[in-house]
């Protein structure tokens, strides 16, 4: 359990929010074009780091606008959040 | 086997005071070079060493493992084995498994303490009813035995349960295996562990993988915290951490890393002798021998390697499982944690060859591995040592993220994922 600080509502607890996975990744641009190991690489393929990772977060409980978060998976500690569309703060 | 357990080996230890048993395994330092290396000492990794040296003739291996062996998710779990798949492959696969789990504590000369209590999965509305028929069907077309089972016939078999219809999730019906039910998890790993060691396997503990070398698409050797080691085959069985492993050799992996709780009560008096296991609410529970309750919780949805997990989520079960089994209300729970399982997006294992010659993967159990460790570890030393999969583990190769012809097994097995 931990807190989240939503970008339009404040700290609330993690159990509001819905993990929407990796970040930033990009949808095809021309999905009629893309092989098939492109595809498997965009639909399942994961980083899935331990350590600082960039993910999508729904404030499903709350306002249910997607934003970003940077956050440590070794120890769940958040770096930083952030909305759609803007930089991210941390590399 | 030189040391065997038996009655007289017990009867001529006691004459000393049980302190000149001899160690289960031994505590090598690596060697500079091994013929395949087996990365992860849990039941699955200690396993496949095992019938790599037993089956395929390879003596020279070392089982490498950051920690002590089974102290991950081997140690972890709620012990459960089944094998009530809906699909043919996972069917194929996790019945391979059951067959040798039969008669593991003989082979192995060391009680695993394999318990065919059955057990039981709830259905709780009217399309859990035929999702559970429609398994039943299937896991007889399998020749893997299977019941349905009415309310009342739920209830004569675990009169524990609440069966009234007036609760937020009434039970409709269940299914049944017979066959199935739990066994020690440690035991497992120590099992496996000695049997290997006896073979001339090296069980390498607090030996932590850094870096895998590659020269181009062939492997060469791994780095550990215990300097490098030369090889050319490596078994990556690292659960959790296999994306961690991957991401060494310059791999993805389609995985996901999730925190998954279990937790146990205080030890009371022999009150349910099965396995009851609920999809729909998410609450699995059975008794261990020294009388704790093992209640097994659902995952988080977020990515975590910290072995905590949240705690609205065992909340959620403790309603579930308060609800089926108001005897409950009053039992103090002892302890919680968790253990960091790798998800596959069709919620099926990975055993598989890759890209790079020499590395194999046997990933992606998920929430359920521990009831196919037997298996896991034969058909992965099959594909260790033949360079090829066994037909039993064909259809759980890495390309079918590429080609779509995934296992589906998400909500079609008997609990969620």
């Amino acid at each position: 359990m931990f807190l989240i600080n939503c970008p339009f509502c404040g700290e609330r607890e993690q159990s509001e929010f819905k993990a929407g996975g990796e970040a930033h990744i990009v949808r095809p641009k021309q999905p009629t074009e893309l092989s098939d190991d492109e595809w498997a690489e965009y639909l399942f393929m994961r980083k899935n780091i331990k350590g600082v990772q960039f993910e999508r977060w729904n404030h499903i409980h709350g306002c249910r606008k997607w934003f970003n978060m940077v956050r440590d998976t070794s120890n769940d500690q958040i770096k930083a959040v952030y909305k759609m569309g803007e930089k991210p703060p941390v590399k | 086997m030189k040391n065997k357990y038996s009655i007289f080996s017990l009867i001529k230890n006691a004459f000393s005071y049980h302190e000149n048993w001899e160690k289960a395994w031994k505590d090598p330092e690596p060697k500079k070079e091994y013929e395949a290396i087996i990365v992860g000492g849990g039941g699955h990794g200690l396993a496949t060493a095992y019938y790599l040296a037993k089956k395929h003739n390879i003596k020279n291996i070392a089982v490498v493992e950051k920690g002590w062996i089974g102290g991950g998710n081997t140690g972890r779990n709620t012990t459960i084995i089944r094998s009530n798949y809906l699909w043919d492959a996972s069917a194929g696969l996790y019945d391979h498994a059951l067959k040798i789990w039969e008669g593991l504590s003989q082979e192995l000369n060391y009680n695993v303490m394999f318990s065919q209590r059955g057990v039981m999965n709830l259905a709780h509305n009217l399309q859990d009813v035929r999702d559970l028929k429609r398994r039943t069907h299937a896991n007889r077309l399998n020749g893997i035995d299977a019941v349905y089972l009415n309310t009342e016939e739920v209830k004569k078999f675990c009169p524990i349960i609440n069966t009234s219809q007036d609760i937020r999730y009434p039970v409709l019906g269940g299914t049944l295996q017979r066959r199935a039910g739990t066994a020690r998890h440690d035991a497992v790993a120590w099992g496996y562990a000695r049997g290997a060691d006896e073979m001339g396997v090296d069980i390498i503990q607090n030996c932590e993988v850094k870096g895998i070398k590659r020269n181009g698409d062939t492997v060469e050797g791994i780095e550990t915290t215990k300097g490098f080691i030369k090889t050319k085959k490596i078994g990556v069985v690292a659960a959790g951490h296999s994306s961690v492993i991957a991401n060494m050799a310059g791999l993805k992996l389609p995985l996901e890393s999730k925190p998954l709780q279990a937790l146990v009560s205080e030890p009371v008096k022999p009150v349910i002798d099965t396995v009851v296991m609920s999809n729909a609410v998410h609450a699995y529970v059975s008794q261990s021998d020294k009388g704790e309750l093992v209640i097994g919780a659902g995952t988080d949805d977020y990515v975590s390697y910290s072995q905590k997990g949240s705690h609205d989520i065992v909340e959620g079960t403790l309603n579930a499982i308060l609800e089926l089994y108001p005897i409950f209300s009053r039992m103090r729970m002892l302890r919680q944690w968790g253990g960091i399982v790798d998800i596959c997006p069709d919620a099926s294992p990975i055993i598989s060859k890759t890209s790079i010659k020499g590395l194999y993967f046997n990933c992606g159990w998920g929430t359920g591995g521990f009831k196919a460790t037997p298996g896991s570890g034969d058909l992965f030393a099959h594909t260790i040592a033949n360079d090829e999969p066994h037909k039993l583990n064909a259809a759980f190769n890495i390309n079918r993220f590429v080609s779509g012809d995934l296992v589906d097994e998400h909500g079609a097995a008997a609990v969620a994922h």
